[in-house]
């Protein structure tokens, strides 16, 4: 019996396909890094000169007088973002804790599941039309309440994505093991909302970063306003609406505020998510 | 000594013991404890996965204060036995059991059975350890808060008492409030066995509970079980043969959702009668 002969290949062929994989790679990976460097140090550039007392005490000045600052829209922003997490978040673990715990297996929870997704996926601008429809018109005005309620239907089906998947991460065990010592079946899921309450925390810090910086469903709900944030039912100030108009504004001192609320929304957007991802990393 | 005062101690039911007369003597439990009545009695038991059968009219007389052994090879049904016994497998919703499962007489499976209630009664202990993401005293405090109203001396006292009764005292005793996941996997389990038995059940089930366990450790939770069965019915499926043996009184010898044999633990280690559980018990299989 003849024995093959195995012809060997060369090495060189491999190799160089390899250092051209590896240097492609490397250079994408840096080119979203660069381009987030630029991003962040023309923002941050532009916009510190902005960032005076006045801009954090002031109302604004009238249009074309230097001066004044963005104090409403600070606190417009802080209102509407608390009152969407208020709505939202809770709404959001609710279903996510429905999708996990109780309709798993079911019909009801693929149909479900399937409307968090799409809604996940909705243009920003078709959430704030559809509660321009319903929240503003039919009231004959723009007001915080409408975009509270835009700003909740964009957290809503992130938050209860996320709260799926951490409460998914929880071994069944753990509530079988509350289940055994004769736990009630809604205590078992507390045990396991315990047992998964840093990934929880980071899903609402990530929404809350998410919904800080969009412009568009405020742009037919909230609004905005040259004045105090007094109450709800009124356009409320806010940051990114400010931005959009400022920035289109022919005033350079409008101009350079609008720089200056941009670094402000990306250094508290910045924040949130590194915050998020320390309690991601405290998880046991 | 007994500083609990359980609010709805069960008293013994009276119901008749089942008449059992026409079973097969291999389903008999052994001779020794012929004459008092079983803790558990199980009658034409059947279980479903879906459209799937996994146990077959599963009959099985467990003793009381006795540690009955449940063996077979992987996927014979022992676990899913088990899982019956606290009707714990209702968590999933395409799990059916039919048949009769009687504890002290009364057919745990019958609708009006309070869940709570019988989960108080059978505690189990899981094949990984399943300590709850908070503290020590507060794993074993859950069950007994969840089922008893006590004032925080006695509740202290009903937590020392469970752990000194899965030997955990004395390793934990200056660090109750450790959270419980910080403790090694044997310390753990038995963290578990105290929250189990702090609630005060009449019957233990026991998954596998050393099998992700180190030696030693396995060791300590062996001689527990020696220990637990004064107080306790146990019932405890175990994949390791020697571990049978060292243990339990009786063992029931599961082969593909049958009972093939069920006896004293020294006659089915010695002597079987089939030829299947030979072939296990000297390792020709599974």
């Amino acid at each position: 019996m003849r024995e093959t002969v195995m012809r060997r290949r060369h090495a060189r062929g491999r190799k160089t396909v390899d250092l051209a994989v590896r240097t492609a790679a490397s250079l994408a990976a840096l080119l979203g890094i660069g381009v987030l460097v630029l991003i962040l140090a023309e923002v941050a550039r532009r916009g510190a000169p902005a960032l005076d007392l006045a801009f954090f005490t002031a109302l604004p000045g009238p249009p074309g007088v230097a001066g004044g600052g963005l104090a409403n829209a600070i606190l417009g922003t802080l209102a509407l973002t608390a009152a969407a997490t208020a709505v939202g978040v809770p709404l959001g673990m609710l279903a996510g804790v429905y999708l996990s715990e109780f309709g798993r297996d079911t019909r009801l929870g693929a149909a479900v599941r399937f409307c968090v997704n799409v809604l996940m996926g909705l243009p920003s601008i078709l959430v704030g039309l559809f509660v321009w429809t319903v929240l503003v018109v039919p009231f004959r005005s723009f007001s915080g309440h409408a975009g509270a309620v835009a700003l909740a239907l964009i957290m809503l089906p992130v938050v209860a994505r996320t709260t799926e998947d951490m409460l998914a991460l929880v071994p069944h065990a753990l509530r079988e093991g509350a289940l055994a010592v004769g736990a009630p079946r809604w205590r078992a899921t507390l045990i396991a909302f315990k047992a998964a309450r840093g990934g929880l925390v980071t899903g609402v810090l990530l929404a809350v970063a998410r919904v800080s910086g969009e412009t568009a469903p405020l742009l037919f709900t909230a609004l905005n306003s040259p004045f105090w944030p007094r109450s709800m039912s009124e356009p409320v100030a806010n940051l990114t609406v400010t931005v959009f108009q400022y920035a289109m504004s022919p005033y350079a001192d409008w101009q350079a505020k609008a720089w200056g609320a941009s670094l402000l929304i990306m250094a508290a957007v910045l924040t949130t998510s590194l915050l998020a991802r320390t309690f991601a990393r405290e998880r046991t | 000594m007994n500083a609990t005062r359980p609010e709805s101690r069960p008293t013994p039911p009276l119901a008749p013991r089942p008449q059992v007369a026409d079973r097969p003597v291999a389903d008999r439990p052994a001779a020794a404890d012929a004459g008092a009545p079983p803790k558990i009695s199980v009658r034409g038991l059947d279980f479903h996965y879906g459209r799937q059968q996994a146990l077959f009219d599963n009959n099985l007389d467990i003793a009381a204060n006795r540690v009955t052994a449940v063996i077979g090879p992987s996927g014979c049904g022992k676990s899913t036995h088990l899982r019956v016994y606290n009707r714990i497998y209702q968590l999933y919703r395409d799990q059916r059991a039919g048949g009769e499962v009687l504890l002290d007489g009364e057919n745990l499976l019958s609708p009006s059975t309070d869940l709570i209630e019988l989960r108080r009664k059978v505690g189990m202990i899981f094949q990984k350890p399943t300590p709850f993401p908070m503290s020590i005293h507060d794993n074993v405090a859950y069950g007994l808060k969840l089922h008893y109203r006590l004032g925080k001396g006695e509740l202290a006292e009903a937590v020392e008492k469970a752990l000194r009764g899965a030997a955990l005292w004395d390793e934990v005793k200056d660090a109750l409030d450790r959270p419980g996941t910080a403790l090694s996997g044997g310390q753990q389990q038995r963290l578990c066995i105290a929250r189990a038995i702090a609630v005060r059940p009449e019957v233990l089930l026991m998954d596998e509970p050393t099998s992700a366990i180190d030696p030693v450790a396995t060791a300590k939770i062996e001689d527990l079980i020696e220990e637990l069965k004064k107080d306790f019915t146990i019932v405890i499926v175990t994949h390791n043969m020697q571990q049978a043996a060292r243990v339990s009184d009786h063992t029931a010898f599961f082969f593909e959702g049958r009972i093939v044999e069920f006896g004293a633990t020294r006659q089915i280690f010695t002597k079987p009668v089939h030829r299947q559980t030979e072939d296990y018990i000297t390792g020709r299989f599974g």
